[in-house]
């Protein structure tokens, strides 16, 4: 089976000589949740962040399977390019819904705001579309023309979602996507995240700091420390039987 | 006292048509120009001014309207501007001008290919509306990543159940670069689209000319399923000429406060009292505009 995304030695040096990510190779296969866990400042962001086309690597490469261009080398292509994929293939959920909405925009504007993005030239096709992901993601659909800072943080996590699958990408990047919200909703959002990933088959990478997230939902995992790799694997396998130090104490530090 | 030939000095005027040549080449895409003082201030039409005095020649008949009317202070006081400094003829009738300079309106009649309408523009950049970084509308012009101009669009749908946008409503010039059509009412986008004349846009205070050349598509942004449509009057007519085809304005006909309705295009308001058959000329249906088909 062919990779959705290969990632190869991809390095990361800020302009302030800091290093974000240090050689970091990984593969993701269609269906797949990847997840990519290490604590603030291992480097995990900048990965993300890398593979999402809004911060040039210093080195590196990454090879992705698109549905549309074919197998397309992601850091050669042009700024042109790379925002076509960011608008069609390739979609991120931030940790914070105030990064990725536009808040003085309804909830449904800015799920729209993909689809036209994507040269959707049609209100009513627009409409109906829209009104599918917020069922696909359970949002009240009487909401739809509300302002999303009227929401609640898992409903505005929830409009990203349905933003972030509006034009059935190939590719789904996950940061932090739990972050900040109360537990319940928290397992609710997972659930769903969960759903969508074998209803649609989506790839997606899911980075966090939280563990349990992590075996929830993804069946292999990178550890990182340092900008570095430490450990990569089954999920169980790493939590179960930490190889390195770094992982040990990650995984001994876990809440039971 | 005497002036150099319309005003602007000879090198100044030259980097002006520079620009506009490259305007034309380009057409709408903003153009920076030097956009030199002049005796009035920024923001009363010194764009359009610093065009037209770049393009007259001592042979030209310049008309200058605003509003549409051509006895409203401003738009005599920059015909006077004209007259004084190139000692050019100046007109009020449409059909006669080789050069008309406007502010919010495109004239009623046809204009014909030896015609230049020069627009005062008071904001060029189209994208403004959803994004206020110039570096990032610029972006947006590269790439001719549009999608957001629609957002407002829709929004504008979803309050209003169809597009409410009266002025300033954004063009996709020649399928390359959305364009400000500068605050002329939408009834006046379909004249921009496939015209005989050569449309030129100054915003002396945003340092940007632009240019429509003539036979270009210009469309007005629309949904499948929600056409462009200009204003409708609701079967109003003129109370001077009686056209039923033309821009009106409200006005407070008399001290009882009774309203009524004129045409904004006042040189064209009295042709149609002199021949009320006096023909418009745009080639085509000016209510829409054809579209592309969906691909």
């Amino acid at each position: 089976m062919t990779p959705v995304l290969s990632v190869r030695d991809l390095t990361v040096t800020y302009p302030s000589g800091v290093v974000g990510c240090v050689d970091v190779s990984f593969d993701i296969f269609p269906g797949e949740i990847l997840g990519v866990v290490g604590e603030s400042g291992s480097g995990k962001t900048s990965v993300l962040n890398a593979i999402a086309l809004t911060l040039p690597p210093t080195r590196g490469s990454a090879r992705f399977a698109s549905p549309r261009l074919g197998t397309q080398a992601l850091f050669a292509l042009n700024a042109q390019q790379q925002r076509w994929l960011r608008q069609r293939e390739i979609a991120l959920v931030h940790q914070n819904p105030h990064r990725a909405l536009n808040f003085d925009l309804s909830a449904g504007a800015n799920v729209a705001e993909a689809l036209l993005a994507a040269d959707w030239r049609h209100y009513g096709r627009i409409r109906a579309r829209v009104a599918e992901l917020f069922e696909r993601v359970e949002l009240d659909l009487t909401r739809m023309d509300d302002l999303p800072g009227r929401f609640s943080g898992g409903m505005q996590q929830r409009v990203q979602l349905a933003r972030a699958l509006a034009n059935s990408p190939a590719l789904l990047l996950l940061d932090e996507p739990t972050g900040g919200l109360d537990v319940s909703i928290q397992a609710r959002l997972l659930d769903l995240i969960r759903e969508l990933s074998r209803g649609l088959g989506t790839a997606m990478l899911l980075v966090s700091h939280d563990l349990e997230v992590v075996r929830l939902l993804a069946r292999r995992t990178v550890v990182m420390q340092q900008g570095r790799v430490v450990e990569a694997g089954v999920t169980d396998q790493i939590l179960e039987d930490p190889q390195e130090p770094y992982t040990q104490l990650l995984v001994h530090s876990m809440l039971t | 006292m005497r002036y150099t030939f319309a005003f602007l000095d000879e090198q100044s005027k030259r980097s002006v048509r520079r620009a506009l040549l490259k305007a034309v080449a380009i057409p709408g895409y903003q153009v920076p120009f030097v956009s030199r003082e002049l005796p009035i201030s920024y923001g009363w039409g010194t764009g359009g001014i610093q065009v037209t005095c770049a393009l007259l020649g001592p042979n030209d008949i310049v008309k200058v309207i605003d509003q549409g009317a051509d006895d409203s202070v401003n738009a005599l006081n920059i015909k006077r501007f004209f007259a004084r400094t190139a000692d050019v003829f100046t007109t009020t009738l449409t059909r006669e001008a080789t050069i008309i300079q406007t502010r919010h309106r495109i004239p009623e009649e046809c204009l014909t290919a030896s015609q230049i309408l020069v627009l005062q523009v008071p904001y060029p950049e189209p994208l403004r509306l959803v994004e206020p970084r110039e570096t990032e509308t610029n972006r947006m012009h590269a790439e001719g990543d549009y999608g957001r101009m629609y957002v407002a669009l829709y929004e504008d749908i979803v309050r209003h159940g169809e597009i409410t946008l009266p002025w300033q409503y954004p063009t996709l010039v020649n399928g390359r670069y959305l364009m400000s059509p500068s605050p002329i009412p939408r009834f006046d986008n379909p004249k921009l689209h496939m015209a005989e004349c050569l449309f030129l846009f100054g915003a002396g205070r945003e340092k940007r000319v632009y240019a429509i050349p003539p036979h270009t598509a210009v469309e007005s942004l629309a949904f499948d399923d929600y056409p462009f449509r200009a204003e409708s009057f609701h079967g109003r007519r003129c109370e001077r000429c009686g056209s039923t085809d033309t821009y009106l304005d409200e006005v407070i006909a008399d001290v009882s406060g009774r309203r009524s309705h004129q045409c904004s295009d006042t040189a064209f308001c009295l042709q149609r009292q002199a021949n009320p058959a006096h023909p418009r000329g745009w080639g085509h249906d000016l209510t829409s505009v054809p579209r592309k088909e969906e691909t």
